[in-house]
């Protein structure tokens, strides 16, 4: 992976005094909150229900064991011991004090790790496909071109004050993994007929309260171009882009305004004159970034492992950890391994101290001391021998990461929602528990196999509810906590937004509702169709049917579990050690 | 007092701001060194391309492109940022000198902090008008954020990877 030289070490170091100097400014009174806001947004810290929160960047979702064990170390030294992975690769801290600031970004900088641009109306972390360099659909490994991207927009003088946020994702998979059509930008790794590597670049994606997918703006732009190309559609919304109004701030809304065309006129007019410049990307910085990124000194193995075979047949718990925790490697004998965030009474994405120390520990002992964070929330060892898949399994269970869920209806994407987030209209954390408990059979959750469910706190949908095969969107009504859902949406090369089904939910109902829409999946599914190809076969109709039908009963029974639900989950925040873990 | 080439100097320049009553057509520009909207620039050019130094200022809604062919009948071009975190004026700025080619001073008024001027600088500008309310002294530091950058801009054309060995692969 990319390691820094003396220049990313300086510039790290610069930005932990710059920061450092205005926590100092801020505490002193001399930087009004006002002033204050943007600047420690654009370094991850936000202000949430406890307190600060700080989002430290996971570029592209790539850490090395010594960076686990950092971040490990500041959740133990400055926080409750254990941090939140997010949707976009990074890990959030949430009670974090602003005197610790210099301290805990001095810490990460000597791991070369920062917390720049992870918030705030600026170009965001860029993020990527978690399994970069070892899926076997690769076209191109997208990691040099994250890095130079990462490079590129770090500190970009130019598009620090957006009007809104702006996020890129870049993926060179054959499917996409990395959701770039909910985007800003979002580019896909693609070889011409000549073989030479471009970008497939989407503009105008995003999720939040006007869901869009984004449009194509060029087939291919060849790699050497794609700074320029891209600080041309960032500069055309820097110029364009509305700043009266926040819910329409989004390149998403000024494409839709200008019409793709228009807009592609406009960004290829500004191209003419950087085009070919001196932020063309050349051949030797392309080479010396790639050489981080070369394959790793692989065993010559055999294809399969014939300990792992035999263990497969006898025990039905690896079986189905192989199944649904270990996907194909593209070097024989190798495999990738998933490390599931979600076990049933852990809050999703949430990691502790102890397991991120016992991580890294794994990683250099099977996968070359790299970890790698997805953006649905669990982690990756990427190289792990066959051969090592049975102790890996065993150490992994003993971690309480090995749940074989991955896929499944409990690998549940989730947002903080409003025991953390001051965003939020709902609580999410307690109804990602409610669903795991609701479905703890593991063979009926292997039964129904893949299905993505997402649960957003609110319309910002940081857990991308609109693309889950199920999306749960909290809302608030009348001081209640109430649950709108969506059905057929999907990620990935068939990327769409689900439908609402109909009013919404309580807490207590949607598990039943969630039941309700399986149920039908159960009775109309072909051989091997997963549900949300049955949803996108027979549409919502039938779901939203039989859903409503049985909903009134499911109300008149669940109302007074409803109300006792409700008053067991009371946060006790005053407790110092309390987590909404359950 | 005002920020130039990263010194505290003394300043004859004075901006003009057209009052609610005032049209672009009608207002007085007053004699002296004045910076003047552009809109006022446009509706007087007859008589104050005359002046022997005139400068204009555009607020962040207005484009670079609206000088082209007049930059060097500039003094002095500003660029108004209404609140600093309105970021157009970068953009305004970058096509200032890499697009149209301006050489003159280019300074930034209006919510200009310290925090905020090292991009400034990046950008393109080489003057500075800090908020009044603010220690002219303090913004002054602002300017020497960071010695290493990344990518190109207006103040050095080359990113880092043109510039200087970058480190490899140990």
């Amino acid at each position: 992976m990319y390691r820094y030289d003396q220049y990313d070490q300086q510039l790290a170091a610069e930005r932990v005094a710059q920061f450092s100097d205005q926590v100092r400014r801020r505490l002193s009174g001399e930087l009004s909150e006002d002033e204050f806001r943007i600047l420690r947004l654009q370094n991850g810290l936000y202000h949430q229900v406890h307190g600060y929160m700080l989002r430290i960047a996971v570029p592209y979702g790539l850490m090395s064991a010594g960076q686990v064990r950092t971040i490990a170390q500041i959740a133990r030294k400055y926080d409750r011991g254990y941090g939140h992975f997010t949707t976009r690769q990074n890990i959030q801290f949430n009670w974090i004090k602003l005197q610790d600031i210099p301290a805990i970004f001095a810490e990460l900088a000597r791991a070369e790790l920062h917390a720049n641009q992870t918030s705030g109306s600026c170009l965001r972390g860029i993020t990527s496909d978690e399994f970069a360099g070892v899926a076997r659909d690769e076209i191109v490994d997208p990691r040099p071109y994250a890095e130079i991207l990462r490079q590129w927009s770090t500190f970009h003088p130019e598009f620090a004050y957006l009007p809104r946020k702006f996020k890129i994702a870049i993926s060179g998979g054959g499917e996409d993994r990395a959701a770039t059509g909910v985007h800003d930008i979002g580019l896909r790794v693609v070889k011409n007929g000549q073989g030479e590597v471009g970008f497939r670049v989407l503009v105008g994606g995003g999720l939040g309260r006007t869901p869009v997918v984004g449009t194509v703006i060029s087939d291919f732009v060849p790699w050497q171009h794609a700074l320029t190309y891209l600080e041309s559609i960032v500069r055309v919304y820097n110029e364009y882009g509305r700043r009266d109004n926040a819910y329409k701030a989004r390149i998403k809304i000024l494409v839709k305004a200008l019409g793709i065309e228009e807009f592609r006129r406009q960004v290829e007019a500004d191209w003419e004159f950087t085009k070919g410049g001196a932020m063309t990307v050349t051949e030797d910085e392309l080479k010396r970034v790639a050489a981080f990124f070369t394959p790793h000194d692989y065993a010559q193995l055999p294809a399969v492992d014939a300990g792992v075979e035999r263990l497969q047949r006898e025990n039905k718990a690896f079986a189905n950890w192989l199944q649904r925790n270990v996907k194909p490697h593209k070097t024989p004998g190798y495999a990738v391994v998933l490390l599931s965030l979600k076990k049933p009474g852990v809050a999703p994405g949430d990691i502790t101290a102890d397991q991120l120390d016992a991580v890294a520990a794994l990683s250099e002992r099977y996968s070359f001391g790299e970890v790698r964070v997805t953006h649905m929330q669990n982690l990756v060892l990427a190289d792990v021998r066959q051969s090592d898949l049975i102790e890996l399994w065993q150490e992994t269970a003993g971690l309480g990461l090995a749940t074989p869920n991955i896929g499944l209806l409990t690998d549940v994407i989730c947002c903080p929602g409003s025991d953390f987030c001051s965003l939020a209209n709902a609580r999410s954390i307690p109804l990602a528990q409610a669903v795991a408990n609701r479905f703890d059979d593991f063979d009926y959750l292997h039964d129904i196999g893949d299905i993505e469910l997402n649960i957003s706190g609110c319309i910002n949908a940081c857990a991308h509810h609109h693309v889950g095969h199920i999306g749960i969107l909290g809302v608030d009504k009348n001081g209640e906590d109430r649950y709108q859902v969506s059905i057929g949406g999907a990620q990935g090369n068939g990327i769409r937004l689900g439908q609402v089904i109909g009013s919404s939910f309580s807490a207590a109902e949607t598990p039943e509702v969630i039941a309700s829409l399986l149920d039908i999946y159960v009775r109309e599914r072909h051989e091997g169709e997963r549900f949300v190809d049955t949803v996108h076969r027979l549409g919502v109709q039938p779901f939203k049917e039989h859903v409503y039908k049985t909903a009134t009963a499911v109300s008149l029974g669940l109302a007074d579990e409803a109300a006792a639900h409700a008053e067991s989950l009371v946060a006790s925040y005053d407790d110092p050690y309390f987590s909404p873990r359950f | 007092m005002i920020i130039r080439n990263q010194a505290i100097v003394d300043d004859g320049w004075s901006v003009l701001r057209l009052n609610e009553n005032d049209t672009p057509e009608s207002v007085v520009v007053p004699s002296g060194k004045v910076i003047v909207p552009l809109k006022v620039w446009q509706a007087q050019r007859t008589q104050l391309q005359g002046r022997a130094e005139i400068g204009v200022w555009l607020n962040s809604d207005e484009r670079a492109e609206e000088l082209q062919g007049d930059l060097e009948r500039f003094a002095v071009i500003a660029v108004n940022f209404p609140k600093f975190a309105d970021g157009r004026g970068y953009s305004i700025a970058n096509r200032l000198r890499v697009r149209l080619g301006y050489k003159g001073e280019l300074r930034a008024i209006g919510d200009v902090l310290r925090d905020q001027m090292f991009y400034m600088k990046r950008v393109g500008f080489d003057a500075f008008a800090p908020r009044a309310d603010k220690d002219i002294h303090e913004a002054l530091k602002g300017l020497s954020d960071f010695s290493v950058c990344y990518q190109g801009s207006a103040d050095e054309a080359l990113p880092l990877f043109r510039r200087v060995q970058r480190g490899v692969v140990a």
